[in-house]
């Protein structure tokens, strides 16, 4: 890891117990105590999967080598011990809690390495690209340090560039008891801005009472998988409270996948909500669009349905960590006529190699992210598709670099992106020009 | 040696149970104080339905797709597992003894099954073994206390069998018989053989936190 060498800072034992204690739970405790070595963990993991079979990327290894190690030394550990566990809880494992339903304890084992990563962080050891976002995260609310002003901005420019296409998009900023409040990942304002277009497109035809909040408006959450707990629980707060004081009916979230798990899943845990519920309901964007085209707010030109063979990537925190497996594929048939599904697929996918914070640790490890994406590359490869529905930034990412080197031939799409292009825009949605062109 | 097997069959029998039904009670009793005061997960998305479908699917055999994707040792696992609950609890010698003591005893079943499904035991226990040197997965998280554990477990398979077809000093075996079987069940609640109880509680918690809170089933 990155700074490994020159670390000389003495390693703080007493905070490395005091975090021991904190999490000694009944949970963690039974988990360690009751892992009978079984080894029935391993064949679940794509990181094994990839690399021949190495047993020391087996989901029990990696704990009992990291968190089982700490507790058994009771944190008397050195430097040189800490980041050997870095590069297992950041560089072998995504979390992606596939090996959980693999094992016959049910052992969580991404929480065990999740608080393996928050002791880690205690002691000044994080990957530098999550570093990176978390002082990010902390001195702007969000993790690309964009300002609140340059949001603004950027979503006035796309909802104008919009018009264009669509009659009357807006992206309403700030409004009060929306029904929907908008949250991005901000690499769209950042980068990739026509996201954000698409987005205004869509909730535009299906005539949607939505907003963006020009502060909490990032819905993802890298310091949950940097170890920063305290500000991982600040930057959901922020969402939620700017939700409640809009006076919304629901969040919705982008396509995005750990922004899911961290609004409905963990984040009330991290913000300290005892009941573990979120403040007001959370909706990710493959739910509403399937509603969407369920019920007609959005129709499909039958022309333009999609024809080349497609297939769609379960992200991890949208299927087996979100539920919504079997809304993916509904959306899918909705979209494409040659729809081909992976194997595994649903609840039991296999983790791209991009998740729990691997795309964000950056050019450091990506050779690494190339190696263990093998599994994915070939579940895409034995599909035939030519197109890759990924509903997640992340994966998306991920399988573009997939894409290139491994050779596979197709073309990632968001459901966005395809939404955009073989939607039926309706007469009155139409602009100007448009409008003289059909009547001549 | 007659002296032995009175003390092992009489004080100290009682001070077996002691400690293995005390001891499974106290670990349950501190692992629920703890949990309510630090585990409040596990009782905010409680379901019942999804936590026993968790559990289920793990002890049918082959119900799970984890099961399914290691189908030889699933099979010997639980084969394992039933025969190590069943001779125990079935064995009609060990019924006998339970009637001539209290009065009471469990339905027996015949000695021929007894001795069909102990020999199953030790044949699973030996693949258990032998898998423990030769996987590599495996290998890598086996310590000498498995192996030591799962020895003991066989002890009283070992020295029951032996002793029922009279091989061997029969006195012996017997004493060797009820002392082995006495350190397992001691050190039931304090190791990893806990999970006969705590099993139902991990599952039923991985049952809740994917299935009910995600629908998504952990098996």
């Amino acid at each position: 890891m990155h700074g490994k060498e020159s670390d000389t800072r003495p390693v703080d034992v007493k905070k490395i117990r005091e975090l021991l204690d904190a999490n000694n739970g009944a949970r963690i405790r039974t988990w360690l105590s009751l892992c009978s070595r079984c080894g029935l963990c391993a064949e679940s993991c794509f990181f094994y999967l990839a690399h021949d079979r190495n047993p020391k990327l087996s989901p029990a290894y990696k704990f009992k080598a990291t968190l089982g190690e700490l507790y058994r030394r009771k944190g008397r550990v050195d430097r040189e011990f800490l980041y050997r566990c870095a590069d297992i809880v950041w560089g072998e494992c995504t979390t992606c809690k596939r090996c959980s339903m693999y094992c016959p304890f049910g052992i969580d084992v991404a929480t065990l390495i999740a608080t393996t990563r928050t002791i880690l962080y205690s002691q000044g050891i994080t990957p530098e690209g999550l570093a990176r976002a978390v002082v990010n995260y902390r001195e702007t609310g969000n993790q690309m340090g964009m300002s609140s002003e340059d949001f603004v901005d950027t979503c006035e420019w796309m909802a104008e560039e919009s018009q264009d296409e669509i009659k009357g998009v807006t992206i309403p900023i700030d409004k009060a008891g929306a029904k929907y409040m908008y949250t991005v990942n901000p690499r769209e304002p950042m980068f990739y801005p026509q996201d954000l277009a698409m987005a205004a497109k869509i909730l535009t035809v299906a005539e949607e009472d939505w907003t963006m909040p020009s502060t909490g408006w990032d819905c993802t959450n890298l310091p949950m998988f940097a170890g920063d707990r305290a500000l991982a629980g600040q930057v959901v707060r922020n969402m939620y409270e700017k939700a409640v004081a809009l006076g919304v009916q629901a969040i919705l979230i982008t396509e995005c996948g750990h922004a899911y798990r961290s609004a409905l899943f963990e984040g009330p845990y991290l913000a300290g909500y005892p009941d573990g519920k979120p403040p007001v309901p959370i909706v990710h964007s493959v739910q509403l669009f399937y509603e969407y085209l369920r019920d007609g707010r959005i129709r499909i030109d039958p022309a333009k349905k999609l024809k080349e063979p497609v297939t769609y990537q379960d992200p991890c925190n949208v299927s087996r960590n979100g539920g919504l497996w079997e809304e993916g594929r509904k959306l899918v048939q909705f979209l494409a006529e040659d729809f081909r599904d992976m194997n595994p697929n649903r609840e039991h996918n296999h983790c791209c190699g991009g998740g729990g914070g691997y795309i964000p640790m950056g050019p450091e490890y990506k050779a690494r992210r190339m190696a263990s994406g093998r599994v994915k590359a070939e579940q895409i490869r034995a599909t035939g598709a030519k197109i890759v529905i990924a509903p997640c930034h992340n994966c998306f990412d991920q399988l573009s670099d997939l894409n290139k080197e491994y050779q596979l031939g197709v073309k990632v799409m968001s459901l966005k992106e395809i939404l955009c292009e073989i939607m039926i825009v309706p007469e009155k949605f139409q602009p100007q020009e448009a409008e003289r062109e059909e009547s001549d | 040696m007659q002296a032995w097997y009175a003390f092992l069959t009489g004080p100290a029998l009682w001070v077996t149970f002691t400690i293995f039904l005390g001891g499974l009670g106290i670990r349950l009793a501190f692992l629920y104080g703890l949990s309510r005061e630090r585990d409040r997960v596990f009782y905010n998305h409680m379901d019942w339905k999804w936590g026993l479908k968790s559990i289920f699917h793990w002890l049918i055999p082959w119900g799970s797709a984890s099961m399914r994707l290691q189908p030889v040792f699933s099979f010997v696992f639980i084969v394992f597992h039933v025969g190590v609950l069943a001779v125990p609890l079935f064995l009609s010698a060990h019924n006998i003894l339970w009637d001539r003591a209290f009065g009471v005893s469990l339905w027996s079943m015949s000695d021929a099954w007894a001795d069909g499904l102990t020999m199953a035991v030790l044949a699973c226990g030996v693949f258990l073994f032998v898998r423990r040197l030769v996987r590599p997965e495996v290998r890598i998280l086996t310590t000498a206390w498995d192996y030591t554990l799962l020895g003991l477990t066989l002890a009283p398979f070992v020295t029951g069998f032996l002793a029922y077809h009279q091989w061997g000093p029969y006195e012996w075996l017997m004493v060797l018989h009820v002392l082995s079987a006495e350190i397992l069940l001691i050190l039931i609640p304090f190791t990893k053989l806990g999970h006969m109880v705590l099993f139902f509680f991990t599952r039923a918690f991985i049952g809740f936190e994917m299935g009910g809170r995600r629908g998504a089933r952990a098996w």
